[in-house]
């Protein structure tokens, strides 16, 4: 079968190349009369899904306090070495809290396993993709920056929840 | 008209020649970043100035304030003087093209062409090949191995094809008979267009010209995954602007000849028939110049991302062994056809 046609021989149409080059071309313009899908940036946000890895916060509950109750579990698991926990204690139920907690921004890789590990559901990932510093020490997000209000979160807890 | 008026509107010819050109190279680079981004669905520059018109401008400047680098392993004044090679031949080329017929003003009469040569078809063959110095010497010149390689591929390029662009305008010449380009636009008048009554030499001297001015898909000079940036690698700053404006400047020169040599340059079919005022005629078919090179200029961008880049020998195969018997048998259908209608 040694002159068997293979699909690879082109016919005469298709060897003088005229017409497949303006086949392509044809595909080309057509292309450009399609919707753009470009985002214009300052203007138009990217609304991410639930499922989204933004920088890790830590939720806030309705009375003003941290969920955190500082096991330092993240703080172990953070493969970055990015997330410094300082316990202390409290009078309230959770008898701990975290009286420092810092997340250095420029050595956080978004990975989400601080959120994985935590017990308490108490650091999650949100939406917030917009990290801007102009400094080293900007970068180190200390729990002014971190605590967010649970309302803020609702969607990635429920995302959470949804695989628990 | 005495010799002083000549020179006067010799110059005036020049410098709205020479404006609109550099107009034409900015916005042509705009205008290929807008059509790459349309193709690829996206919506190009469109920050600076109003829909990013001032875009060009801002190329240009940052060019500009960037450091000029001269490598330690270059021959200097060849390395200085290779983009002014390259910018000054693609702006003297433009010089013979005409942009429309012979128009009245203040009781002169004046063509609309800096220099009616009469053997500008030669004039811009013979600047076309002295363009292919710019390069070559830009490559040896730059004491690097991707320059030199970028060099050689480019002159061999430009000596192959150059052939075949010469065979093919041999065709349009006989319809002519005349070297000189308004003659040659006069011969193409109505539907007399080249396009039709040759499309072989109208398709070999397209692909000829592409592969003149180095645009894709015979870019071989500049391949970007092997040659770095091919004879340009060493270049930066105002040097490499050189070599960008020369490049849009060429592509503007090939979209001109492609109109004046097949496309019936500033003729429009039956307009005087019309019975309009000869003014509004003049400016008309000026229009239909501009109109039909700033659409060659859309195919010449257009090809670009429609065909991939042509191996280097598959490159040499096409030139030798396709497009040069196919200008041949192009001047052998126009003599026929000349012998047979009398045309």
């Amino acid at each position: 079968m040694a002159n068997k046609k293979r699909k690879k021989d082109l016919n005469f149409f298709e060897r003088i190349y005229i017409v497949e080059i303006v086949k392509g071309m044809i595909l080309t313009f057509k292309n450009m009369l399609r919707p753009k899908v470009t985002m214009e940036y300052p203007e138009v946000k990217f609304e991410p899904p639930a499922s989204y890895r933004g920088r890790p916060v830590l939720v806030q509950e309705n009375n003003g306090v941290e969920r955190c109750v500082a096991c330092g579990l993240c703080s172990r698991v953070c493969p970055a070495l990015a997330i410094e926990v300082q316990a202390a204690e409290t009078e309230l139920e959770k008898e701990r809290y975290p009286q420092k907690f810092e997340i250095n921004m420029l050595r956080c890789i978004f990975c989400g396993f601080c959120e994985e590990v935590c017990p308490e559901e108490a650091i999650v990932m949100s939406k917030d993709y917009e990290l801007v510093f102009t400094n080293r020490d900007d970068a180190i997000y200390g729990k002014d920056k971190l605590l967010i209000p649970v309302e803020n979160l609702k969607d990635r807890l429920e995302f959470l929840r949804s695989f628990k | 008209m005495g010799i002083w008026e000549i020179i006067i509107i010799t110059l005036i010819k020049i410098l709205i020649v020479v404006t609109i050109m550099f107009l034409t190279v900015a916005y042509l680079v705009y205008f290929e970043r807008k059509v790459s981004a349309w193709v690829q669905n996206r919506l190009g520059p469109n920050r600076v100035g109003y829909k990013g018109l001032l875009q060009p401008f801002a190329d240009v400047f940052k060019l500009l304030v960037k450091e000029d680098i001269i490598p330690d392993a270059a021959n200097k004044p060849l390395h200085t003087l290779s983009p002014f090679i390259a910018l000054f031949v693609a702006f003297a080329t433009y010089a013979v093209i005409p942009f429309g017929p012979s128009v009245n003003i203040f009781g002169y009469d004046i063509k609309l062409v800096v220099a009616d040569v009469n053997i500008g078809i030669l004039y811009v063959l013979a600047l076309t090949s002295l363009g292919v110095y710019g390069i070559t010497f830009a490559g040896w010149s730059s004491g690097s191995k991707y320059s030199l390689l970028g060099g050689v591929r480019s002159s061999a390029q430009m000596i192959s094809y150059e052939v075949s662009m010469g065979f093919s305008i041999a065709g349009v010449i006989l319809f002519a008979e005349s070297l000189r380009p308004i003659d040659i636009v006069n011969a193409q008048y109505g539907w007399m267009w080249n396009i039709i009554l040759q499309p072989i030499g109208f398709i070999t001297f397209v692909v000829s010209a592409f592969a003149e001015t180095n645009r894709l898909p015979f870019d071989l000079p500049e391949a970007e995954p092997e040659l770095v940036g091919g004879y340009h690698t060493e270049y930066s700053s105002f040097k490499f602007a050189g070599f960008f404006l020369a490049e849009y400047a060429n592509m503007i020169i090939a979209s001109c000849m492609i109109v004046t040599l097949y496309l019936g340059g500033w003729q429009i079919p039956y307009i005087d028939k019309l019975g309009l005022s000869e003014t509004l005629t003049v400016i008309l078919q000026v229009g239909a110049f501009i109109f039909k090179t700033i659409f060659m200029l859309f195919v010449f961008l257009w090809v670009r991302w429609s065909i991939p880049r042509f191996r280097y020998d598959q490159l040499m195969n096409i030139g030798w062994k396709v497009m040069f018997p196919l200008a041949l048998l192009n001047i052998v259908w126009v003599a026929v056809l000349i012998m047979l209608f009398n045309l």
